[in-house]
């Protein structure tokens, strides 16, 4: 392969045919992607399908923990999750500047290839288009993902119910955290790593446990903080919220308390936060604790009857206040 | 959350909270002069332990806060000067300026660079030898030693194309204006960091002579509490003391080093803070030895200054005649992604913290 992409790379020409075809022959190989034709054909049951996109322009592309092209898997795949959806398939879709190294193509591309594997999920297509350089930043990736709901379960962020524990499955702050110790002119010393993964097992082990579980939401973009206004506002649920029962990672604190950050504003990769019924709580919790990515899952509060849309904190230290969303821009680039 | 530290102590804190309930007789009104400690009594929900006799309001320490808007002028001014970088802490991007704001201005075209210290200021004009870099030196005590450093630092490496816009502002001449313009505040919680600095020495005045107590607390909630109990403590014993609730880093003289290096490259001047006008010898400009690396000389600004936008109270706030609840701009106009006033632009301006953690009733 050349040592740079270069304009030809997207043109649609033979040197995109060869590029794609060589990314595609090393790293994404199965029977679908391999048929290289405008669309992926899938066979599936009947049921609920769901389908979700996001797109990826973390800086910077590797961070400790991961690098843009697992974060992408892991995103959609998530999403997907959140749903209570088996993932089936996702596509690729890439945005090249000129100039970027092909090595660190192949090295985002490995990754993909290994998320995509972990995760049991099939890359079925993609794209490739490259800009001219200055006109993007390395690289872009989109990743769109299809999956399979299974009968019976109903997860909605307006499904939570009063008198539901609140569980989450880990420390928060860890993704945030990572990324930003590698920006340009702020890089600290700091041996903390992204938690970027795929939670798709993690869910498929909590639904066997209950299928009752009423919602479910990966803290991305504005912490968990957010996600629970999110819950709070479109449930129609008050919480009451323990601070001193969130995990958080010491070096994550640390690290937060020096750049004036709160972490429970900060992103997440690879957590996610439930709304169980009361009287499946212990049964999910284990099923939790016995999956690697739910080895720290704890009860953080409980959904209320009293003061709906809104989520109050029981600080550590003995008081008590609003925990608000996120207002503003913490961290831009984040994912 | 965990801290392992008794700082955050559970029951410790519940002990202060009880002893403050005993010790209070009647209402006080204390006023929290920086703008860490209101975060930290805001995020820990320290109000919700405390009597509702005892007020606290918010103070004018907050640097982003009190930096006038003719010197943001200034400074987007500065982001057309030929081959010019200027070199900002992060909070500085969003305060509102008369025409637009720092982060409008780099959106226009100017090469306005976030630094997290004054060194990479330093750094960007030795990395940069054919452009002239503008730092935009912001903070009390606490930072101005860091950009006396950097000013040496350019010095010894005799750089040519470093400047820097000194907005520093100091601490005591402030107190001294909020007591002389009449305030309804009967005690301070002084800031342990910037009293690390200058000592507690320079708080001997607003004890002795204007009779109101001080206590230097240190900002975690624990010592937040004790700070609150020792200023009740004496309030209703009629004392009015500097007293030390920061023991772990605060003396009488304070970092003497430190002020030795801010008094080498910096002297007074009046200079004015948003909100409160001109206070005599508030400021910190570049002693004449060290002209050359001064960014002032080099502004040529013909932005008006427009006066605050109607109904903005930040200059009430900031002296804790009034709490942003009261604001009528609060959570309507001015909100975070849109400020109005530039109290509601620093994390730590006590508008934005009362948007981010307090409740509609929850003041």
């Amino acid at each position: 392969m050349d040592e740079v992409i270069r304009l030809a790379h997207g043109s649609g020409g033979e040197a995109s045919r060869k590029l794609v075809g060589e990314l595609v022959e090393t790293y994404l190989k199965n029977d679908i992607i391999d048929c290289l034709d405008d669309s992926a054909v899938l066979r599936i049951s009947e049921g609920r399908l769901a389908f979700t996109t996001d797109s990826y322009v973390v800086d910077p592309i590797f961070f400790p923990g991961g690098d843009i092209g697992s974060l992408a898997v892991h995103g959609t795949v998530n999403d997907l999750a959140m749903a209570g959806a088996k993932p089936l398939a996702i596509t690729l879709g890439l945005i090249l500047e000129e100039g970027l190294p092909v090595a660190d193509l192949e090295t985002i591309m490995g990754s993909v290839s290994r998320a995509a594997a972990e995760a049991g999920v099939m890359v079925v297509g993609g794209d490739t288009k490259v800009v001219e350089r200055g006109s993007a930043d390395g690289i872009f990736i989109n990743t769109s993902g299809i999956g399979m709901i299974p009968a019976g379960v109903e997860l909605s962020s307006a499904n939570a119910r009063p008198g539901d524990k609140v569980i989450l499955s880990g420390t928060v702050g860890d993704h945030g955290v990572a990324v930003i110790s590698r920006r340009e002119g702020l890089s600290f010393k700091t041996d903390i790593k992204s938690d970027s993964a795929p939670l798709n097992a993690l869910v498929e082990a909590m639904l066997g446990a209950s299928k009752a579980i009423h919602a479910m939401r990966d803290p991305t973009r504005g912490g968990l903080a957010t996600s629970l206004n999110e819950i709070a506002a479109r449930s129609g649920v008050g919480l009451l919220i323990d601070e001193a029962a969130i995990p958080v990672k010491p070096e994550v604190e640390h690290a937060c308390e020096m750049l004036g950050f709160d972490p429970l504003y900060v992103a997440n990769e690879g957590k996610l936060v439930a709304f169980v019924p009361r009287e499946d709580t212990e049964r999910v919790l284990a099923a939790m604790r016995s999956n690697p990515r739910g080895r720290d899952a704890a009860v953080i509060g409980e959904a209320l009857q009293e003061s709906p849309g809104q989520v109050i904190l029981a600080t550590a230290v003995g008081g008590r206040r609003i925990l608000s969303p996120l207002s503003g821009e913490l961290l831009p680039r984040i994912c | 959350m965990k801290f392992a530290s008794e700082f955050r102590d559970r029951e410790l804190i519940a002990n202060i909270a009880a002893n403050i309930e005993k010790v209070l007789g009647r209402e006080w009104t204390l006023m929290e002069f920086c703008g860490t400690h209101t975060v930290s009594i805001f995020r820990h929900g320290l109000k919700s332990m405390l009597p509702e006799k005892l007020k606290l309001v918010s103070g004018p320490g907050c640097p982003v806060c009190v930096s006038s808007k003719r010197d943001i002028d200034r400074t987007v001014c500065l982001g057309d000067y030929p081959k010019g970088i200027v070199a900002t802490y992060g909070d500085m991007m969003k305060v509102p300026g008369s025409t637009m704001n720092l982060a409008e201005k780099k959106a226009r075209g100017a090469d306005i660079r976030v630094v997290y210290s004054s060194y990479d200021a330093v750094d960007l004009a030795e990395k940069n030898p054919d452009r002239k870099v503008f730092f935009m030196g912001v903070g009390f005590e606490t930072t101005a030693p860091a950009s006396a450093a950097a000013v040496l630092k350019a010095r010894e490496l005799d750089l040519k194309n470093f400047h820097i816009l000194s907005l520093h502002k100091i601490t005591p001449p402030v107190i001294a204006a909020l007591l002389e313009g009449g305030t309804e505040v009967d005690g301070f919680i002084c800031p342990g960091h910037v009293c690390a600095i200058i000592g507690s020495g320079p708080l001997e005045p607003v004890a002795e002579v204007w009779k109101k107590p001080c206590v230097v607390g240190g900002f975690e909630p624990g010592d937040v509490m004790q700070a609150i109990l020792m200023l009740v403590e004496q309030l209703e014993e009629g004392r009015s003391e500097v007293e030390l609730e920061y023991f772990r880093g605060v003396s009488r003289e304070g970092n003497t080093n430190a002020l030795a290096m801010m008094d080498r490259v910096f002297t007074t001047a009046d200079t004015e803070w948003r909100g409160i006008g001109t206070v005599p010898g508030s400021g910190l400009v570049l002693r004449d030895e060290f002209a050359r690396f001064d960014a002032s000389a080099l502004i040529e600004c013909d932005i008006e200054t427009t006066p605050d936008p109607p109904g903005c109270r930040c200059g009430d706030v900031l002296r804790g005649r009034m709490t942003p609840l009261e604001c009528p701009l609060f959570r309507k106009a001015c909100r975070p992604e849109s400020p109005v006033g530039p109290c509601m632009v620093s994390s730590e301006g006590s508008c934005s913290t009362y948007y981010l953690y307090a409740g509609d009733d929850n003041g």
